[in-house]
C-alpha cells in the first residue's frame, strides 16, 4: 500500500490543527479570561443546558468574540452556538426551537 | 488630500517592509503621487527594499527636529518620478519621535501627495504609536501561521482603539501546495479567525527574495507575487479586482517533472 500511499497522499491535518489552537488562544487573549476558566465556563454552560435537552457537543461552537456594545466601542462578548438534538422534559408551553 | 496608510503587523518578518515597498510602488505605477515613510528608527530598512539606500542625506528624525525642510529629506525613486521615500535614523531610538509630531507631518504631506505609506515597526510600542497617529487607515500583514494571526488579532484590537477609520488585511506568504495538502492555514481560515476585510493574498515567491536583493519591488510584474501586489494597489484606489487563482495549473512538463 505505500506504493499507493505516495501516490494518494495522506492529507495531513496541521492546518485545522492550528485553526483550533489559534481561537482558542485568542479566546483568552480577548477576554482577558485564562484558559482553564473559559473551558469552565464552557462545561458550565453544557451542564446547565443538558439538565433541560440533548445537547450536540460534537457541533458545539464557543466563541468569545468582539461585539459592537451600545456606545458603538468593541467589547468582548461570548457566542455560543449549541445545537439541540433533543428536548427532555419540554412543558406543553414553552418550546425550545433549534436554532 | 491625501489618505494616510499604516502598513502593520505585530509580530516581525512577516512582510511589513516588502508590502510598504510594493504597495507604495504600485500606486505610483498607477500614476498617484506617493511618499513611504519608515518609521522603524534605529533599524532602518525601506531604503535598502527600495534600493535607495545610498542617496540618504537627511531622515525623519532631522524633518522632526528642524535640521532640514521636508523637501530636503524626501528621496525620489529612481524608477518612478512620483514615488519618495522618507527613510527612517539609523543612529537613533523610537523616542526620538512623538505621535502628536508624526501627525503633523502626515497632515502636512498630505497636501502634497496622494498617499502617504507608513511602514511601522514591529511591536506594540511607542514606534506603533507613532506609525499609526496620523494614519487614516491601516493594511495589516500577517502569514499564516499561528504566532502572526495572533499578534495580528491584538494590533486588529489596538486600530480599532486608536479609532482607525479602515482596516484590511493581507495574509501574506500563502503555499497553495501547503493549503492543499492540509498543512498551511487557507486565506479563508485567517480571514474567519481575525474577521476584518481581506483586501489581498500574496503566495509565497522566490521572485520577493531577488527583488529585495536587487532594491527593485516586484509589483506589476508577471509573477503571482507581483500580480497580489498590483492586485491590492487597485483595490486601495476603489476598484473591484478579484482575487487571483493561485491554484492555476502548471504546464505538464512542470507538473510531472517539477516540485510537487
Amino acid at each position: 500500500m505505500a506504493f499507493w500511499d505516495n501516490f494518494f497522499k495522506k492529507k495531513s491535518d496541521s492546518a485545522s490543527n492550528a485553526v483550533n489552537r489559534i481561537k482558542f488562544v485568542l479566546q483568552s487573549d480577548r477576554s482577558g479570561l485564562p484558559p482553564e476558566t473559559l473551558e469552565k465556563i464552557k462545561n458550565d454552560i453544557i451542564s446547565v443546558l443538558s439538565k433541560y435537552v440533548d445537547i450536540d457537543t460534537k457541533e458545539l461552537d464557543f466563541n468569545i468574540t468582539k461585539a459592537p456594545s451600545e456606545g458603538g466601542e468593541l467589547t468582548p462578548a461570548l457566542c455560543a452556538n449549541i445545537p439541540i438534538k433533543g428536548v427532555k422534559r419540554a412543558s406543553s408551553n414553552d418550546k425550545v426551537s433549534k436554532e | 488630500m491625501g489618505e494616510v496608510i499604516v502598513v502593520t503587523s505585530g509580530k516581525g518578518g512577516v512582510g511589513k517592509t516588502t508590502t510598504t515597498a510594493n504597495v507604495g510602488t504600485g500606486l505610483a505605477k498607477l500614476d498617484k503621487k506617493v511618499v513611504l515613510i519608515d518609521t522603524d528608527i534605529g533599524l532602518r530598512n525601506l531604503d535598502v527594499v527600495m534600493g535607495l539606500e545610498n542617496r540618504i542625506v537627511y531622515n525623519l528624525v532631522d524633518v522632526i527636529e528642524g535640521n532640514c525642510k521636508i523637501k530636503q529629506a524626501l528621496i525620489k525613486d529612481k524608477r518612478y518620478p512620483t514615488l519618495y521615500l522618507l527613510p527612517s535614523a539609523q543612529t537613533r531610538d523610537k523616542s526620538a519621535v512623538k505621535p502628536e509630531e508624526m501627525k503633523q507631518l502626515c497632515e502636512q504631506l498630505k497636501g502634497e501627495f496622494d498617499y502617504i505609506i507608513i511602514d511601522c515597526p514591529a511591536g506594540i510600542e511607542q514606534g506603533f504609536e507613532n506609525a499609526v497617529a496620523g494614519a487614516d487607515r491601516a493594511l495589516v500583514v500577517t502569514t499564516p501561521e499561528v504566532s502572526a494571526v495572533r499578534d495580528a488579532d491584538r494590533i486588529i484590537g489596538l486600530l480599532e482603539a486608536h479609532e482607525m477609520k479602515k482596516t484590511d488585511l493581507i495574509v501574506n506568504r500563502i503555499r497553495m501546495d501547503m493549503v492543499k495538502t492540509g498543512d498551511m492555514m487557507s486565506s479563508d481560515d485567517v480571514v474567519e479567525i481575525l474577521a476584518i476585510n481581506l483586501i489581498g493574498i500574496v503566495p509565497d515567491d522566490e521572485g520577493i527574495i531577488v527583488a529585495t536583493n536587487n532594491g527593485e519591488p516586484l509589483v506589476g510584474n508577471d509573477s503571482k507575487a507581483g500580480q497580489a501586489y498590483m492586485n491590492i494597489c487597485k483595490r486601495i484606489i476603489g476598484e473591484e479586482i478579484p482575487f487571483l487563482d493561485l491554484n492555476a495549473k502548471k504546464g505538464l512538463f512542470k507538473r510531472i517533472f517539477g516540485r510537487k
